[in-house]
């Protein structure tokens, strides 16, 4: 196996009683694309700026391709990080923003100019070389705050919620954005979020963190379809969480009696959690329409609310009140509210979870 | 007039004029100030330059002429005094950044509590008069002061009292907190993740000091520096009770003119001169701090 790009070992940062990161593990591949997940507070930007050298961790160990940084200060690290409020120096203008890393670094003048010519390109600000920033819309901003990093090709770039501040339109423009760029230029990402739509999105790798621990590290993917906590599965997206006892491997009972087929990871009598997504439950009239395997729950519409793409019904089963979305598509049935339905689902999209 | 009703150009006009009026009302006081106990006296001061001196040493307003103005260039004394004046302002200024600075990066970095503690401590001394204090100056420094003891047990010093040193350390130390309160106020507005950015990018923390700390708070370099300089130039106080007759300054001379020497035309044509040096520092200051920010 290659050296890791950044790995993190039994790191633990504490800022005097309060422990900020709690004791982490975790390797971040070279060339990959890796999203730290959580809300705030959790430790995710302590754990970025221990990476950058902007903090040094209490306990344990930072290697960068296996160089152990221990307390190098941040200007001897090969990182460089795109700040949450971008930091841009607002007594310089773009160019001198973007050559200043490689000034610093005392890279020879024809190169610098070369290379940050080449890096406002690759951010598309053509023309604006001269501007302040103050002059400059957000969207700019961000720009200049990503070539000022990309054009000393770090080992490693850190985004702090690079995207916070911009609305939801230029948002989604620069994910793809984002996601291009790093795919061109091939440096590892550690890209700090709260937005976990935009996290599943740019992501090769996903870590979920909570009060300073990670809670799961896996594929994008793996992360929404196989949470391995409740926390993940409701930080994730949207979802049901309906408890019951594992009877026998592979089928859960709930607390009215009723029995369903789940994906089961524990013994008989373990009391576990379903996940549930709202988008994998199909609602029919009557059974006929169902699949053989698939579960079927009875139940009555209390809510339906219209969301142009979809429809988005609560369905009362008794003891337990369910979302269920469906796809708004030409010749899908809707119900009334009040009408009484059957509830499908796959066996393999309900995981029990004991934590 | 109605307030109800829609709204036209005239009436918007109305509210506008009604708008400034208001403005006009407030600050009335102090353009009352301003015209007689600045404007009125400086008026007079710069009519007496171009007055004549009577026999009795009291300024006659008639025989109008330029001598007193000529003096300035042509006497040697006030040359001298004058250029001596002038570093002295300079010098105190320079002391004042170089000690005002770190410690206001200092308090600027602390807690908010000890941020507090520290501001309050700067301003103490301002509870106790400055004639007062200076005169704490003169048995520190004097004779068996305390600070005499001190140079004479290292084998530095002796007595400083009535020599130029005295009168440096009095002016730095009576105009400090001018300094440092503004230089407080830039560098509390500092957003840190600008040096942080610095560092990031391959800068020391000394060049991240000189390239990004520095010039974003130029403004309260600036403002302090014009602070300490303008009171030191013109200071009279601390050279009159800390410096001897070898120190005279600029302020001391203007002084004697009007109390001692009784020629009241060449000391407010000293003291118009002493305003236009000052003006012309402050603006070219200003001038080539704005350039380089």
């Amino acid at each position: 196996m290659t050296t890791a790009a950044v790995g993190i070992k039994g790191v633990t940062k504490r800022f005097g009683d309060v422990v900020a990161v709690d004791h982490i593990d975790l390797e971040i591949a070279d060339g990959e694309f890796f999203s730290l997940l959580g809300p705030s507070g959790c430790g995710k930007t302590t754990t970025l700026r221990m990476i950058a050298g902007l903090e040094y961790p209490t306990e344990g160990s930072i290697t960068i391709h296996g160089e152990e940084m221990g307390l190098r200060p941040p200007n001897k690290r090969p990182v460089n990080t795109v700040f949450q409020s971008y930091a841009l120096f607002p007594h310089m203008t773009v160019t001198g923003n973007v050559a200043f890393g490689l000034q610093m670094q005392k890279i020879s003048e024809d190169e610098t100019r070369r290379r940050v010519g080449e890096a406002i390109d690759l951010v598309r600000l053509s023309g604006m070389e001269n501007r302040r920033p103050g002059m400059l819309s957000g969207g700019q901003q961000q720009r200049v705050a990503l070539a000022r990093a990309l054009v000393n090709r770090p080992e490693v770039l850190l985004l702090d919620e690079p995207l916070g501040a911009l609305d939801l339109k230029l948002r989604q423009a620069m994910q793809l954005e984002l996601k291009e760029i790093q795919r061109e230029v091939g440096i590892t990402f550690v890209y700090v979020t709260h937005d976990q739509e935009e996290a599943l999105t740019m992501s090769d790798r996903i870590a979920v963190m909570n009060e300073g621990q990670l809670l799961q590290v896996a594929p994008s993917e793996e992360i929404y379809e196989r949470p391995n906590t409740r926390f993940v599965a409701e930080f994730i997206g949207e979802t049901n969480l309906i408890s019951g006892t594992v009877v026998e491997p592979g089928i859960v009972k709930l607390a009215d009696g009723r029995l369903v087929k789940a994906r089961t990871h524990s013994g008989a009598g373990t009391a576990v959690t379903l996940n549930l997504r709202p988008e994998k439950i199909d609602l029919h009239h009557t059974e006929e329409s169902v699949p053989e395997h698939f579960n079927k729950l009875s139940g009555t519409i209390v809510r339906r609310l219209y969301f142009g793409d979809s429809l988005f019904y609560e369905v009362d089963f008794g003891h337990s009140i369910v979302d269920a979305r469906e796809e708004n598509r030409p010749g899908r049935e809707r119900f009334a509210e009040g009408a009484p339905i059957i509830a499908a689902f796959h066996p393999d999209s309900a995981e029990a979870l004991t934590e | 007039m109605t307030t109800d009703g829609p709204v036209t150009a005239e009436l918007e006009a109305d509210a506008e004029r009604a708008e400034s009026r208001r403005g006009l009302f407030l600050a009335l006081p102090s353009y009352i100030y301003l015209l007689f106990l600045f404007a009125l006296p400086l008026l007079i001061i710069g009519v007496y330059s171009f007055a004549s001196r009577s026999r009795t040493g009291m300024p006659k307003l008639e025989a109008w002429n330029l001598d007193s103005i000529t003096k300035l260039f042509t006497d040697d004394l006030i040359r001298s005094i004058f250029a001596r004046s002038l570093i002295v302002a300079i010098l105190t200024t320079a002391f004042c950044l170089l000690v005002g600075y770190p410690f206001a990066y200092y308090i600027a970095t602390r807690s908010e509590k000890t941020r507090n503690i520290l501001l309050v401590f700067v301003m103490i001394p301002f509870w106790t008069n400055f004639l007062v204090r200076t005169y704490a100056w003169r048995v520190l420094l004097g004779e068996d002061g305390l600070i005499t003891e001190l140079g004479r047990f290292l084998n530095l010093w002796d007595s400083m009292l009535f020599t130029l040193p005295a009168v440096y350390i009095g002016l730095v130390y009576g105009y400090l907190p001018f300094m440092v309160l503004p230089l407080y106020a830039a560098i509390e507005r500092l957003d840190w993740s600008l040096v942080e950015a610095a560092r990031d990018l391959y800068a020391s923390g000394w060049v991240a000091f000189r390239r990004v700390t520095l010039p974003l708070t130029k403004q309260g370099i600036i403002a302090g520096s014009i602070l300490v300089f303008i009171p030191s130039l013109g200071a009279y106080v601390t050279p009159d009770i800390l410096g001897g007759a070898k120190t005279t300054l600029i302020g001391n001379y203007v002084v004697n003119q009007f109390l001692t020497a009784r020629n009241w035309p060449l000391g407010s044509s000293v003291s118009m001169a002493i305003m236009v040096v000052m003006l012309i520092a402050t603006i070219w200051y200003f001038r080539s701090g704005a350039k380089t920010l």
